[in-house]
């Protein structure tokens, strides 16, 4: 028996013509929390795939306990001692909890027998490593939480040493993530090696053993974590020293441009995404709203920009009521003077089959200047696509080609052209740096000044702690559907991450 | 009394009405609840009824008919397999193709092959299959109400129509109480789920699509030899889209789907009985009306004005890894 | 991007490509001719003479093509809403009413120009009434459009058949089909335009409602790329969430587009009912609006793709009669063989042999300086 979980021996793969793994070498100790960490689009997830099975690496050798071992689908990697749990949990929402440990795992061709054995190994299971969940549940009825936990007894269930877990709190409130953290602890006392993928340096120092970090495709270093430091990781990380700071000037707040009023949105279940929210936004400021993903951000942009219809509250732009809870109409809106970058380029604020002229008129493509009655006039489109192209520097510069060509840095410059260029009043930024290379993100951050200095009302959304308090003027946290607290730009980012959590550190401090 | 006897006289081609229905529909709960739709039933339905026919006329065993009907049935399922899934086509387009394609060949075929303007030569003996008496049905047909019941509506069926009745139980326990129904029903709902438990989503998918063609092929095999005496050009004539609403009507589940096959088939039955009859109360009701009621039916609840008809979530949607 | 669909020449995508689907197509419908015991290629000689060896043959074949342009522009304005309308057989049906309400009402007291106007707008108005149901009920109730246009092709059959056997038949006639109409419910043919290239048009009822598809063409063409509303119905169809952020109303496009699709299969009804037989009988649409599918996957919902299609399938409705004269063996349902596989081949297995075409074209470029290539990811 040797002390080694997991060797992998120069795996390399390609996806077309993205190197998206360079020959990673990479060994995790049996017992440990191994972190892994990287930017999006570093590699990771790739490599977590190809150890599960889910793609072949194009060469390299992969070892389990010593072992060589070939991985050619999902049941391998079960059958070698691997489980997963993957970021988007796999998981059917209308079968029990039971059901879903089960399956894929039935031990007869007749169910009986097999869920009477589930349901004490289940059983054993809970207790052995203390989690609790009704094994007769729907999976649609738990929270999020609980549904990871059912994926993690799926991996138990299946009797799996090594879990690999992909970026397990993106969808967790911080008690949740804690709570996770105590599991995994737990685990890995009872001897169970943990592979942890994320992009949080945090996360990585809180719990892991050891660390390793890609970049590009490339596994640049491995650390025990006792020994390294945020600075260094997020350095080795970027492959550079990341310089989060953008020059910019004092905030003139002018006058109040967005108003919101207790502004309540409900989701699809009637579950209530958005509680209660007021706040008020001014030309020439930026107010970014910070938070976990989840705590009802996405839902309070979408019903501000009249995508989504809020059960209750007002809004009023520029001092005129939006009919947040009825009629708003997006493209009435635009009209007015609020412009939209969304969060989700790829399927809200771009068609990725249309020419890229085409996209750069979507959602304002009523407006007069591009035809006459109802004609549109193409030349005029794409001669004032090719301005815009010109000044974002969006490459290829090519207004008739078509926009999935284009990178994501590119993508996300003609929709910031597209809603920056026409004068808009209030602009309302989701993730604005999402899947975007370095070069392009501080071209991003200076026009998103620019325009506050140009007496724009900025709303700044974004999962990214450090985007949040390098742009905002002021920074509103939302936790669980609610603004729990407001602070200054220059607020420690301890106490953001606190109210974050749910958990008002001034008020307590006071107490 | 003889009103009695008129509705036992409806109630019996009701169910011999609703068979193919029934198999039919069954078929379609296969492949729709794996995720993989179906609207090419009608032509499966069809070609497996013309091989029936076509293979029993020549060989005179009714037995290599219905091999041959379920044969062609699956081969059919198998293009829109791959289609479906390995080729990850559109469903709908894939199952109208497969409409065309059969109605065109049976009658090319048929026509080349026997000359009798699309029939194949009518069935007798034992290249058909004959009516089943229960026990006792000659003794108990003297009994009021429960002699005509037994002896004229349950008795005297073909095999198959017992067959069909015995598969809805049989699917539900298929579905609901083996690995294969449990694995069945996860495709459809999240295939990924599937996957990443290390069962091949494909090869799931193409045994639901098998399950679809053998049971379309009962259901082709029961009209050119059991209802009719071998196989006439055309003889589905929508009985295949029946079925289809009949499943989304029965939202999915095998016990509805029994209820919404009689149901069709009793307005079936109910619309021949009444040609030219008036109805009680109502008095004249165009034939067509009835033959539209079905369908009108059907778009009356898509429409949720009685209660909801949520498909498989993963229905329709090739299955493609996400990275 | 581990893409099987890479990027391959426009004309590779828009031309090779349909093109080997529809060879294959052809070459499994040849095997059924061969399981029928005669030679494909004779079939193939007798379709072409058959389709275009006489001024009247050609007149047939282009006559067949009027019908399908409309149905096969009808799915495929559907198709670029996201749409997939397999109703145009039943719209097309209902159209009908329209052609011979007006033609029935105005045909001995005007000239056929003064019929044609209301006939048109009969036949789009009845059209997209059909269509405007499930349209509606998509769009508000949330019923798929696929199952509810099938379920109202079969309520139109059932309905028509009500109205040609009691409402509109003419009294003692035991035929269900209105009475013949006069001169102004008949279009005038095409003999000139075919003259003017030397045809004589004998028979055929090849007549102007051609011109009218030939302008509904270019019509769709114009909605489709040049317009507002083209562009709101594109962006529907390509990502329906993009068009929420747009502020393009679902509901809207998805009604507006079906019912301009069911205009366009209820004025097919123009063809047959007012250019051919001069009244309106059961089942006329024959089948035509399924066509549309095929022939609008084929020409890849695109009007000049369209047309071409259109006039194939014109072909082998015309050239399918004459083999059927020639070759007993082969009847017309042959047509319907091969409509199935060039849906199939054309349309749930268009990307069947695209990975390969794409190798090859990549083995060529593999030898073009590998700088150009860097530029991708």
């Amino acid at each position: 028996m040797s002390d080694i979980a997991i060797e992998l021996k120069g795996i390399d793969k390609r996806f077309g013509l993205v190197h998206a793994n360079k020959a990673i070498d990479l060994t995790v100790r049996k017992g440990t929390i191994h972190g892994i960490i990287g930017e999006n689009g570093a590699g990771k997830s790739t490599l977590m795939s190809i150890l599960y099975g889910f793609y072949q690496a194009d060469s390299g050798e992969i070892l389990i306990d010593g072992r060589p071992v070939t991985i050619k689908d999902p049941n391998a990697a079960i059958a070698a001692g691997i489980g997963m749990v993957h970021q988007h949990f796999m998981l059917v929402e209308n079968f029990t909890v039971l059901e879903n440990v089960m399956l894929g795992a039935e031990d007869s061709q007749i169910l009986n027998a097999s869920i009477a054995k589930a349901r004490v190994e289940l059983k054993r299971l809970e207790k052995e490593y203390a989690l609790e969940v009704n094994p007769d549940a729907l999976i649609e009825e738990l929270p999020v939480g609980l549904q990871q936990r059912v994926e993690i007894l799926k991996a138990l269930y299946r009797k799996a040493d090594i879990l690999i877990l992909d970026e397990p709190t993106g969808v967790l409130t911080p008690p949740e993530a804690d709570h996770l953290f105590r599991i995994l602890a737990q685990l890995k006392a009872q001897g169970k090696t943990i592979i942890l993928i994320t992009h949080k340096l945090r996360e990585i120092m809180a719990i892991t053993d050891e660390v390793s970090v890609m970049r590009r495709g490339e596994m640049v270093a491995t650390r025990p974590t006792q020994a390294t430091s945020v600075e260094e990781l997020a350095e080795l990380m970027v492959g550079r020293r990341v310089l989060l700071r953008v020059e910019k000037g004092a905030a003139l707040p002018g006058a109040v441009k967005l108003k919101v009023e207790n502004l309540t949105v409900r989701d699809g279940r009637g579950v209530t995404m958005v509680d209660n929210v007021s706040f008020e936004l001014k030309a020439g400021e930026i107010v970014g709203i910070a938070g976990v993903a989840g705590n009802g951000q996405s839902e309070l942009l979408e019903a501000i920009s009249g995508i989504r219809r809020a059960a209750a509250g007002t809004v009023l732009l520029n001092g005129s009521a939006i009919d947040v809870t009825g009629r708003a109409d997006p493209a009435e809106l635009r009209q007015r003077g609020l412009a939209h970058v969304p969060e989700d380029r790829h399927h809200v604020g771009l068609v990725l089959k249309f020419e890229e002229a085409e996209n750069s008129i979507l959602g304002y493509h009523r407006e007069p200047t591009y035809g006459k009655g109802p004609f549109l006039d193409l030349g005029a489109i794409r001669r004032e696509a090719e301005e815009s192209i010109r000044k974002y520097d969006i490459r290829p510069p090519d207004p008739r080609l078509k926009t999935a060509n284009f990178s994501g840095g590119n993508q996300q410059k003609i929709v910031l052209a597209r809603e920056m260029e026409r004068g808009p009043d209030v602009l309302i930024i989701g993730q604005p740096t999402r899947g975007v290379d370095v070069g392009a993100i501080e071209f991003i951050h200076k026009r998103i000044i620019e325009m506050r200095d140009q007496g724009v009302a900025v709303l700044l959304v974004s999962v990214e702690l450090d985007e949040i308090r390098a742009l905002s003027d002021r920074i509103l946290v939302m936790f669980a559907g609610r603004v729990v607290g407001e602070r200054k730009a220059d607020a420690p980012e301890g106490e953001l991450g606190l109210l974050m959590a749910g958990i008002d550190g001034k008020m307590e401090a006071a107490q | 009394m003889d009103f009695f006897l008129s509705l036992v006289a409806i109630l019996e081609s009701t169910i011999r009405l609703s068979v193919p229905l029934l198999f039919a529909a069954l078929a379609g709960l296969f492949t729709e609840r794996a995720g993989v739709f179906d609207i090419g039933l009608e032509g499966k339905m069809l070609g497996a009824a013309f091989a029936a026919g076509a293979v029993a006329a020549v060989t005179g065993s009714v037995w290599l008919g219905l091999a041959a009907g379920i044969l062609v049935s699956v081969a059919l399922s198998l293009v829109h397999g791959y289609a479906a899934i390995t080729q990850r086509g559109s469903q709908i387009v894939s199952g109208v193709a497969i409409n065309f394609i059969v109605a065109g060949a049976t009658v090319i075929l048929g026509e080349a092959w026997f000359r009798q303007g699309g029939r194949t030569p009518a069935l007798s003996g034992s290249a058909r299959f004959q009516t089943i008496d229960l026990p006792f049905a000659d003794a108990l047909r003297g009994v009021p109400i429960i002699g005509p019941i037994y002896s004229e509506l349950l008795s005297g069926h073909f095999l198959l129509t017992y067959l069909a009745f015995a598969m809805v139980p049989l699917t539900w326990w298929v579905l609901y109480r083996t690995r294969f129904g449990l694995r069945l029903r996860a495709v459809g709902e999240n295939p990924g789920a599937v996957d990443t438990a290390g069962i091949s989503v494909v090869w799931m998918r193409y045994r639901a699509v098998i399950c679809c063609g053998i049971l379309t092929g009962f259901a082709g095999a029961y009209l050119s030899l059991a209802m009719t005496a071998g196989f006439v050009k055309g003889m589905t004539a929508g009985k295949g889209y029946i079925a289809l609403a009949a499943l989304i009507f029965a939202k999915w589940r095998p016990v509805n789907v029994m209820f919404a096959c009689l149901l069709f088939g009793f307005l079936d039955a109910l619309s021949i009985r009444l040609q030219g009859n008036p109805l009680p109360l109502i008095g004249q009701v165009p034939v067509q009306f009835m033959q539209a009621l079905p369908y009108l039916l059907t778009v009356i609840l898509l429409a949720g004005f009685i209660g909801k008809a949520i498909p498989p979530k993963a229905g329709g949607v090739p299955y493609v890894k996400e990275r | 991007m581990s893409n099987p669909y890479a990027k391959l020449p426009v004309w590779v995508d828009y031309g090779l490509i349909p093109l080997i689907n529809l060879l294959v197509a052809f070459l499994v419908a040849g095997l059924v001719v061969l399981l029928v015991g005669e030679n494909p290629l004779n079939a193939a000689y007798y379709m072409i003479t058959g389709a275009f060896g006489r001024g009247e043959y050609l007149g047939f074949t282009l006559y067949y093509a009027t019908t399908f342009i409309f149905t096969g522009l009808s799915v495929a304005v559907a198709f670029h809403a996201g749409l997939f309308n397999i109703g145009s057989e039943g719209q097309a049906y209902i159209g009908g009413i329209g052609v011979a309400l007006a033609c029935l009402w105005l045909d001995r007291v005007l000239p056929w120009y003064g019929v044609l106007p209301l006939a048109m707008i009969g036949a789009a108005f009845f059209g997209a009434l059909w269509a405007f149901l499930p349209g509606w009920l998509q769009a508000k109730r949330g019923s798929h459009i696929v199952i509810t246009t099938i379920m109202f092709n079969f309520i139109a059959a059932s309905l028509m058949v009500y109205l040609l056997t009691r409402v509109l038949k003419p009294m003692g006639s035991m035929a269900p089909q209105t009475r013949t109409f006069d001169a102004g419910g008949q279009l005038p043919k095409l003999d000139w335009l075919m003259g003017l290239f030397g045809l004589n048009i004998g028979n055929a009822p090849f007549n102007i409602s051609f011109l009218l598809a030939l302008a509904a063409a270019f019509g769709c063409w114009v909605l489709i790329w040049r317009t507002r509303f083209g562009f709101e119905m594109r962006t529907m169809g390509h990502s329906p969430s993009a068009a929420r952020y747009a502020g393009i109303s679902e509901s809207r496009i998805t009604i507006i587009v079906m019912m301009i699709s069911g205009a366009l299969a209820g004025l097919m009804a123009l063809n047959p009912i007012m250019g051919e037989q001069a009244r309106m009988q059961l089942d006329f649409v024959q089948g035509a609006g399924f066509v549309g599918i095929a022939v609008a996957l084929m020409g890849r919902s695109h009007p000049a793709g369209i047309i071409p299609a259109a006039i194939l399938f014109g072909m082998l409705y015309q050239g399918g009669a004459e083999i059927a004269f020639e070759m007993p063996a082969i009847s017309r349902d042959m047509i319907v063989i091969i409509q199935g596989l060039v849906i199939l081949f054309a349309g749930a297995l268009e990307n069947m042999f695209r990975p390969a075409i794409g190798r090859f074209f990549a083995g060529l470029t593999a030898r073009a300086p590998a700088a150009r290539q860097a530029k991708g990811a």
